[in-house]
């Protein structure tokens, strides 16, 4: 690739802006409140840009493209069911109690709630995760820099060998991380999140404009594609008859309840934007706002991979020869290459003889074939800049939790605040440092990386059964709580040794106990894990529940529905309110769905 | 925080139009053949621009006013 120093500057531009950021915040960091939890004082629309944003990391932008490449507009399910009726629910009813309770972390909600068991577990499995996928993300980022060629012509000029672009962008990505970070903790990665939400916008809403309008707009577009590939709904009748292999019942329960919920919900990577919030109904309308640019986001993230699948291959395009990422081109379709044998460089064939497409190149491969010199620059700093923020993400969480969930709680309890602080500071050092080894594992260990993912799902899978009933049940205790999501997960697993995805192996995709039923697809399996987790938990800690003993009505004002008064939004405009919010929101949403049908 | 981050952005964006179609103005046409001949850094850095001059404009109306504020009080 061809990088000329108009683009190399819009990159220095934007690092500088990102270090410059946690350089003019760290004169605000005094206390620990002010490093870990940004001094509960961001106003909500910045705190709803981060929301999004934090889960808006590169997997996100290039699984999503790469899915709308391989599924078409049934990618959206994960928006507009697996996301959007999730961030309505969390900050119209769960935000008064993270918010409320004054709670510091999501794990600390936990022990308020429940005991101490049920945050020991939920603070060490949610602090293991933040650190892997972290370093997943880094060497994502690294791997792809990597195949685009980005830094090899100023290494080969510096008489470097391409191999050390690898290092090189570990370490580059990790110093640049924890230095905004370390300077201004929370809100200096919740303000970068922001500059990096407006950034993909002005990167990647060229890349659909150009996309569409060489297609010949949206209809140019869905002349293109078999008609499965335009609709979203048509067809989830049956798990035959949509590119997903999933029936709607799972779709709607696995996907739109279960994990959706599961993760909008509890997960304190996204909740933490919300808690960093100046008051309860900022807090509450944080997800909200939120939900806005996330719905339309589809267009921003899934169209591009549509276009790339249904443009003519560009071989036979003379216009666009010598853009190609990877050179041998015949066996892709559109502009997504075949995934290449390493040892032979021949495309690599399915069972039935069709080549393996590397889908996860829709968005690099648009970007080289619409972007010339100037916006190229733009487009790739934004991709490295969503790799980035997804990284920042999991650390200030990372540092939260650790300092208060772990450190505070079961090392050094009666230490001063500035300790706790230095503590916050030295949690990002050593968070960064673990997910670089994270990263380097990754290189050499693939499948520990994809069987430490599967467990963390069995983790996550049953987590929002022990939230809804200990939100809205008082009778729910701490060992209901605490036995029902280990059945949870023990669930989740089993179920996922005794089932297999059609035409899998068995193994890390599952019928490693035995094959008793086989899915359509793995996403089909996927769902019914999560199904089962969740069911299990929720059954099992109603029934632990009833044997033990309730805590009094006295200690649990505040973390109870019933028990909590309800915030009052009377005096706020009628677009301040997080219900009306919410319910246009949601009626949005069903528009959308239908439009798309 | 005490910094008002539309500041920031509205700075960042500035730049980063400036530079863009500065560069569309004044760089070779023959780039944009990808781009379907149209001049996109010129027509995009203008946009971002305006994007970034107005993120100033609210960015620092807002932190003027504030200081107003302060020094009422005092």
């Amino acid at each position: 690739m061809n990088l000329t120093p108009i683009d190399w500057t819009i990159m220095l531009v934007y690092f500088a802006f990102v270090l410059g950021i946690g350089v003019a915040l760290k004169r605000f960091m005094k206390t620990s409140t002010d490093f870990l939890l940004a001094g509960r004082s961001i106003p909500a629309w910045i705190c709803g840009l981060a929301f999004i944003s934090a889960n808006l990391g590169a997997q996100e932008v290039i699984g999503m493209a790469a899915s709308g490449a391989k599924y078409g507009i049934a990618t959206s399910h994960f928006y507009w069911i697996g996301a959007i009726p999730a961030m309505v629910f969390v900050g119209v009813f769960m935000m008064p109690f993270y918010y409320g309770s004054r709670a510091r972390s999501v794990p600390e909600y936990l022990r308020l709630r429940f005991d101490e068991k049920t945050r020991a577990l939920n603070a060490i499995s949610f602090a293991t995760m933040t650190v892997f996928s972290s370093g997943i993300s880094m060497y994502a980022m690294a791997k792809l820099i990597q195949i685009l060629h980005i830094f090899d012509r100023p290494f080969a000029a510096m008489g470097l060998p391409p191999s050390a672009v690898f290092h090189f962008s570990i370490i580059l990505s990790a110093a640049i991380v924890l230095a905004y970070i370390f300077l201004g903790g929370l809100a200096s990665a919740i303000y970068n999140e922001v500059l990096q939400f407006f950034l993909i916008v002005a990167g990647f809403l060229p890349l659909v404009y150009l996309g569409l309008k060489n297609l010949g707009g949206w209809d140019g577009l869905k002349a293109q594609l078999p008609s499965s590939y335009t609709h979203s709904w048509a067809g989830m009748g049956s798990a035959q008859t949509n590119p997903l292999g999933v029936e709607a019942f799972g779709l709607i329960m696995g996907l739109g309840f279960v994990l959706s919920f599961g993760y909008w919900c509890t997960d304190f990577l996204v909740v933490q934007r919300a808690m960093a919030a100046h008051n309860m109904s900022a807090a509450r309308r944080t997800p909200l706002i939120a939900a806005f640019p996330k719905m339309v986001f589809p267009f921003l993230v899934i169209l591009p991979g549509l276009i790339a699948i249904a443009l003519p291959n560009p071989t036979q395009t003379a216009a666009v020869a010598g853009t190609a990422v990877v050179g041998e081109q015949q066996a892709g379709k559109g502009l997504i290459p075949a995934k290449l044998d390493e040892q032979t460089g021949q495309p690599r064939l399915d069972a039935q003889g069709k080549p393996v497409l590397d889908y996860d190149l829709a968005i690099p491969q648009m970007l080289l074939h619409y972007f010339p010199t100037g916006l190229l620059g733009l487009g790739l700093t934004a991709l490295l800049a969503s790799f980035m923020s997804g990284m920042a993400g999991n650390v200030t969480a990372f540092n939260t939790v650790w300092t208060y969930d772990i450190y505070q709680s079961y090392i050094n309890k009666n230490a001063s605040d500035a300790h706790y602080l230095w503590m916050g500071r030295m949690a990002t050092v050593f968070g960064i440092a673990l997910s670089v080894l994270a990263a380097y594992a990754a290189t050499r260990f693939n499948n520990i990386m994809d069987m430490l993912q599967l467990v963390f799902a069995f983790v996550n899978a049953p987590l929002f059964a022990t939230f809804l009933l200990g939100m809205f049940w008082k009778r729910t205790t701490g060992h209901g709580a605490f036995v029902g999501l280990v059945s949870g997960t023990l669930a989740a697993a089993l179920h996922h040794g005794l089932t297999l995805p059609i035409g899998a192996s068995v193994g890390i995709k599952g019928g490693w106990l035995g094959s008793i039923h086989s899915y359509p697809s793995e996403m089909a399996q996927n769902f019914w894990t999560a199904i089962w987790a969740w069911s299990t938990c929720f059954v099992v800690t109603i029934i632990i529940s009833m044997f033990t003993r309730p805590r009094p009505d006295s200690e649990l004002r505040g973390l109870v529905y019933s028990l909590t008064e309800r915030p009052r939004d009377e005096h706020l405009a009628w677009y301040m309110r997080p219900a009306t919010l919410g319910a246009i929101v949601l009626a949005v949403a069903v528009v959308l769905n239908i439009i798309f049908w | 925080m005490g910094l008002d981050i539309r500041t920031p952005i509205g700075l960042m964006f500035s730049v980063l139009g400036l530079i863009l179609a500065g560069f569309g103005l004044i760089g070779s046409r023959e780039i944009y053949g990808k781009s379907l001949g149209i001049n996109v850094n010129l027509w995009w850095g203008i946009v971002l621009l305006a994007f970034g001059a107005m993120m100033l404009v609210f960015g620092l109306r807002t932190s003027k006013a504030q200081a107003e504020a302060e020094r009422v009080e005092h």
